[in-house]
This record gives C-alpha cells, structure tokens and sequence, in this order.
C-alpha cells in the first residue's frame, strides 16, 4: 500500500521550500505531515512512512509526532470532520447541547464516523473561540461560530453539497459604531 | 480608574479600517519606530532598545507577567552563530482568544515589534509558533509577513542598513502544552512537545541549543508603542507596576462577550457590567475566572474593587494570566466547570512527570465521580491531598495551572461540592 502515496516533484519543490525555512530538516516534521495530511486526507502509517522517507528521519519519530498532536489524522476520516467545543466558555454557553444535537441528527456520537464517510464528529478542546461560543471547526480550517440548531442545520446542508464555510470575522465590540 | 476608560482610543489593536494591509499601517504611523531605530543607531543601540523597553515594564502578556526588557537583557553576547526569537501565539489557554485579534486586524504591529526585539537582542531568525487550530489566522499573518518582506522591513539589509532579520511562520498541531515556552522549542525542533528541565534556560540553551527568547504576540505589540512614544509615555497607561494596553478576552455569560482593548488595571465590575453589558438574562454574577482555565476562579463577593493588573489579583487571591476573563452567572454548576477543566488538564498533560501524568487523571476521575453523584465527602480531602502532591513538582507549570483551579473552587463552593457527595460514615468495629 504504502506506494499508493508519493509525492511528486512540485510538492518536492515544496517541502523543500519548507526545509529551507530551518537550520536542519527534522524540524520541517510538522509542516510535513500538515503537507501531506493536506494532499491524502491523513497521515496514516503509509504517510508517515512517505514522510519519513522524504525528509531522512526515523518512521518511530514521525509515528510519534502524529500521535502527540490532535489534528494529525492517524486513521483516514469523513470528508468533513466537525469539532465542536466542549470545554470552559463552550461548556458554559451550550457546547454540549450542540454536540448532542449533532450527534442525534448525524446519527453516530463524539468519536465516530457516518456510515456514508460524509462526517466524523469529535469532542474537542477550547479552540480559542470563547467570545463567541459555541461553536465549532470544519475539518482543522474554519471555524463556525455562535452556533443554533438552524445554523447547524445549514451547514450540514451545505458541507453535503460540498460547499464549505466562509472565514468569519469577530470584530472588535469597540470597533462597531454606535458603541 | 474612575470613568477614564470611555475615550480610551486602542492602541494596539485601533479602529481603523484595513489596518491589516501593510500601505495603511504605514499611513498610520506604522514602521516609525524601527525607521526610527534604524536611521539613529547611534542613540538606538541594541542595549539603549533593550534599556527603554525595560524601563517600560512591558509585563510579558503570554500568563506569567515578566518584564519584556529584561527578558531580553538575559540574552548573552553575541559569538557570531544563530540566536533566535521564538514568538508564541499557541493561544491555548481556554478562555484566551485574543492574540488571533493581532493576527486578523493588526499583523503589522506585532511584526514590527518583533524586528525591533530582533534588533535589540541582534538576532537574525524569528519563528512565529501558532497553533494549529488557527489556520486561517497563520494564512492572515503569512500575508502581512510576504508583505513586510516586500516592502524591505524583513530580509536582508532592512531599510538599507546593516541589519537583517528573516520571519518564519510554523504551524502547531493540536497540543495546548506547545504553548509552555520549551515545549514550543521542541514542537519547532519537530519533535514531540514535552517540555524541557530549566535550568538551562532558553537565553543560554534555546532552539537548537543556541541562545532563544520567547515572547507572546500581544506582549511583542506592544514594542512599537514604547519605541514610538518612550518608556515615560507607556508607563502612565495603567499602573505604573502593571502598565500599558490590554486585550480582555470576556467570555462566558455576560452580554456582550468579545475581546476589548483598555489600559492595565480596568475595574473587574466595569468591564463585566459596562463594558461587556452586564451578566446576561439580568442573572447574578457567580464567580470569574479572570485570566485563563488555570487562575483561580473569584467568588462574586470577592471582586469589589479588584482591578485587572497582577498585585490587585494576587490580593484577591488569583492571577492576571492572560486577561481571559469567563464569567460565570449564579446557574453555574461549579462542580461540572472545574470538572471539565481537570479533564482538559488531563487531556493535555504531556505524561512526562508522574505527578502531573497521575494527578490530572485523579482529580479528573474523582470530580467526574462526584458531579455523577457518587461522591463522598473524603474525596474533597483526597482532591486537596493530590493537588499537594502535584504543586511544584513538575518539568512544567501545567501541573500547578491544573491544581489551582480544584483547590481554590473546593476551598471557594465547598458548600456546592459537599452538596454533592454524600457522608462517609465510618463503622466504628
Ligand atoms: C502549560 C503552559 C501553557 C502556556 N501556554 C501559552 C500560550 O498559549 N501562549 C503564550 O504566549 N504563553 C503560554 N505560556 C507561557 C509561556 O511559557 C511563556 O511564559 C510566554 O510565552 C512568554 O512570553 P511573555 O513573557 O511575552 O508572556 C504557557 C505556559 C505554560 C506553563
Ligand atoms: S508538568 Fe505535566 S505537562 Fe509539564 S512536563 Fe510534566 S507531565 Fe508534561
């Protein structure tokens, strides 16, 4: 399996792009294995191996970084991963009450994946959201605030038709007018 | 304080409309300082740099309030091989979501501060640490930085002087301990996050073992401030001990939760009640954390008068942290809070020490024990017993970060625990 994944001369380009950034190529681990999580979907043991291949560090190395760091995906997942906050200010403003919902419209709970592999949905630790909970990340990019039953609602609708979330900026209350 | 702060005009993070593009920064008085550095380096040697911000007492605003200046005094002399900055926006602190302000609508500032700190500690590599989670905020900063390097204030020879300095970003990976200084060394090096022993210090032994400082964003924001404005200037924000802008994360059940700029020092029941528009459905005010998961929470009744500076939160028996104030209403089930919070200590303990691996586990286990119901009153003894037994004991601080959250809310609602376990009775043989 593992000659499923390789990578080719322009993502050669990049990594090496990447390696130039550090006085020695180990350091270039994590940016790596987002690289190539970005390109498979995940960093699964055959990834690891890739990584670890390309950038000369032991494979044992590369399995434990991705197993320290939370957003590397040591098993493929669904197309769309939903992490919804739980902890402190999400805990306290309904974290739990949207993750119950989700887990009872997707059908599956925290730590799961739908049967059709659209959505895997995690409970997950305070994203640096806290103003404007509760709310939740699309597969380790943008985050959907604020959230209620209908804006999850829409955006299953929308992640399902495969359109993904806009970047959403939280103002300074300071900078509205008229406060 | 009195009613000062209502035409406070921010400082670090103003209101001006695409300040993230590098053409209205500069219109805004942006670059001035290191221009200013740069064209007289006469006046502005590295160790003048050093001197002024120091003297600004520039209180570190990553959670452990150290004086910026002389954290950098600390860097040995130069010996012609790599020295490093290493700038720290893992922002993982829950409650804390205020560096991402910085990255989205002031890049430019941050940047700016950090070729000035470069410049004073002559330093010619920064790396800027993110967390992971923030993607869309790196691509934010990334921006800013190819334009800064477009525009000759990073690469080589800035400014056409003889300094040059490159900025590298580097994304986290999900792991909140990355944001304990060593920890994030040691993430840059790629490597797992376990954080080193101290000493050696990262100004004697740092990245790559060569010499390393590292800073918060916000507290590198505030650079430019002083160089522009001079120490003097920067020491009457605030309190003279605690000074300058501070971005308050308020979150939690108040109205208008959302991050605020003021000076050091505000009144914790203004920004609650004015700032933030008072504790919402018109509920009582519980209890506050006021900077982050780890300080101790503070009873309602113990927050008159308290201000948000580090002497004024000691007094009241917490910490400044890093201003990520959650209020909590008189609904609050304290027991379930400080629950999740040993859960998420629990989850982000690196395993190194045992007393810190152990510990988390235990008070996780025992409060999860006692929100279920299924408590009895020597588990309050065992939590404080296990809370001893981790406190100091450790590579790291987030042992101590886990520990005071349990031990001052059972000493704080002890009536809201005991309420939850029942009475062990001892048969008497
Ligand atoms: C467990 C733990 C987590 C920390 N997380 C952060 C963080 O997310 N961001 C941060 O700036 N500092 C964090 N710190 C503090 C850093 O170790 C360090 O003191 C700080 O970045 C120094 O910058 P400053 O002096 O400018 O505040 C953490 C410390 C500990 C013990
Ligand atoms: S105190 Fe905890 S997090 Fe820090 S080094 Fe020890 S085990 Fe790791």
């Amino acid at each position: 399996m593992a000659d499923t994944y390789t990578f080719d001369a322009k993502d050669l380009a990049e990594i090496k792009k990447i390696t130039d950034k550090y006085p020695e190529k180990q350091a270039a681990v994590l940016p790596v294995l987002w690289y190539a999580q970005d390109k498979f979907g995940h960093t699964d043991s055959s990834v690891q191996q890739l990584v670890a291949g390309t950038l000369g560090v032991p494979e044992a190395h590369i399995r434990g970084v991705v197993s320290f760091y939370t957003q590397y995906y040591e098993n493929p997942m669904g197309r769309n991963v939903l992490d919804v906050c739980t902890c402190l200010s999400c805990q306290v403003c309904g974290g739990y009450d949207m993750l119950h919902y989700i887990e009872e419209k997707l059908g599956i709970k925290a730590g799961e994946t739908t049967p059709d592999g659209e959505f895997s949905l995690q409970s997950v630790e305070c994203l640096g959201a806290c103003g404007y909970a509760p709310m939740l990340q699309v597969t380790n990019d943008k985050f959907v605030n604020h959230l209620t039953r209908e804006k999850v609602d829409k955006l299953i609708d929308d992640l399902r038709a495969g359109k993904q979330p806009e970047f959403e900026s939280n103002p300074m209350p300071q900078h509205e007018k008229g406060s | 304080m009195n009613n000062d702060w209502k035409s406070y005009q921010p400082l670090l993070v103003p209101a001006i409309p695409d300040l993230h593009d590098i053409s209205v920064y500069e219109k805004n008085n942006g670059y001035q300082a290191l221009k200013k550095i740069l064209s007289d380096a006469k006046t502005w040697n590295p160790a003048n740099v050093i001197n002024e911000v120091k003297t600004a007492n520039i209180r570190g605003r990553g959670g452990a309030g150290f004086n910026a200046g002389l954290k950098w005094s600390f860097m040995p002399e130069p010996d012609g091989k790599p020295r490093y900055l290493a700038c720290n926006g893992d922002e993982s602190e829950p409650g804390t979501f205020k560096d991402r302000k910085i990255f989205e609508f002031n890049p430019h500032q941050f940047i700016e501060g950090a070729i000035i700190a470069a410049y004073a500690m002559q330093i010619e590599v920064i790396y800027v640490y993110i967390r992971g989670e923030y993607r869309p905020f790196v691509q934010k900063l990334q921006r800013a930085i190819d334009q800064a390097y477009e525009k000759g204030y990073l690469g080589k020879n800035i400014l056409k002087s003889k300094f040059s300095v490159e900025m590298y970003t580097h994304m986290g990976a999900g792991a909140y301990i990355c944001g304990e200084e060593s920890s994030l060394m040691e993430s840059l090096e790629g490597k797992r996050g376990y954080p080193r022993v101290k000493p050696p210090f990262p100004a004697q032994r740092g990245l790559w073992g060569r010499p390393t400082t590292i800073n918060n964003i916000e507290t590198l924001a505030n650079v430019p401030l002083v160089m522009n404005h001079g120490a003097d200037w920067y020491l009457a924000i605030g309190p003279s001990t605690h000074p300058g802008p501070v971005l308050y994360g308020i979150s939690g059940h108040v109205n208008r939760p959302g991050v605020y700029e003021y000076p050091a020092g505000m009144n914790i029941m203004t920004l609650i009640n004015e700032v933030a528009g008072g504790v919402r459905g018109g509920k009582k005010l519980k209890a506050l954390i006021p900077g982050g998961s780890s300080t101790p929470p503070l009873r309602a009744d113990m927050l008159e008068g308290v201000t948000m500076d580090s002497d004024s939160l000691r007094q009241a028996g917490s910490m400044m942290g890093t201003a990520g104030m959650v209020v909590l209403d008189e609904d609050t089930d304290m027991v379930e809070l400080i629950w999740r919070i040993s859960y998420f200590y629990d989850h982000e303990s690196c395993g190194q020490c045992t007393p810190c691996r152990d510990g988390t586990g235990w008070l996780e286990k025992t409060l999860r024990k006692i929100k279920d119901g299924n408590g009895e009153m020597r588990d309050l003894d065992l939590l404080l017993a296990i809370c001893y037994r981790m406190e100091g004991r450790t590579i790291c601080a987030l042992a101590d970060a886990a520990a005071w959250p349990v031990r001052y809310s059972i000493d704080r609602f002890r009536d809201e625990f005991e309420k939850k376990c029942k009475k062990t009775v001892y048969a008497v043989a």
